[in-house]
């Protein structure tokens, strides 16, 4: 089962530099941001591998903390470049 | 009766390691904005909670399933809200979609 938990976190990491291709080359703002928030979810989720492989349940709480922290921040890029401000 | 839960588990795991390389590599190859995060936002939400359910599966009846059940949960209800808030931004600042015969943007 371990050897799984490997394979995938391996599988992950080059899905996330597939992505980062998005965040480097992607015209425009919001081809940025959006391949941004798919790292994120994946982050979240390599959070919780590396919990698993190295038994330290600790690391879901910072794989939750990360999952909030990615959903605010979304939300908050996306009403500046709708409104212009933060208001 | 373990091995069943763990093929199970495997199964799960499979899976949403597929949805989440097909959400990458639409990702990379589709021609627009909109469609991007078509592919993002929905394999992205179906990949991590499916993974997070094989993992629920793998541990049993413990904290740890409980706070991946919430994790899945939260998931599960934010992800398409950042996406519909992003998609919306970029309509009121002007994005054009795309249609065929148009080259890649």
């Amino acid at each position: 089962m371990y050897d799984i938990f490997y394979a995938s976190m391996i599988i992950l990491i080059l899905t996330v530099f597939l992505c980062l291709y998005r965040v480097l080359a992607g015209p425009g703002v919001e081809n940025r941001l959006i391949a941004v928030n798919t790292i994120g979810t994946k982050t979240i989720v390599l959070l919780v591998l590396i919990g698993f492989i190295y038994e330290r349940p600790i690391f879901l709480d910072i794989a939750i903390i990360y999952a909030m922290i990615n959903f605010i921040a979304t939300i908050a890029i996306a009403k500046y470049l709708k409104r212009g401000c933060l208001c | 009766m373990l091995t069943i839960i763990n093929t199970l588990s495997l199964a799960f795991i499979i899976i949403g390691l597929f949805f989440m390389v097909v959400g990458a590599v639409g990702l990379v190859r589709l021609p627009d904005f909109y469609t991007r995060a078509h592919a993002s936002g929905k394999c992205d939400t179906l990949g991590e909670g499916m993974m997070l359910i094989g993992f629920m599966l793998y541990e049993g009846f413990s904290l740890i399933a409980v706070k991946l059940l919430l994790l899945v949960l939260f998931i599960f209800i934010s992800s398409p809200t950042a996406v519909h808030a992003l998609v919306n931004a970029a309509h009121a600042r002007g994005v054009v979609p795309w249609k065929k015969g148009d080259e890649r943007r």
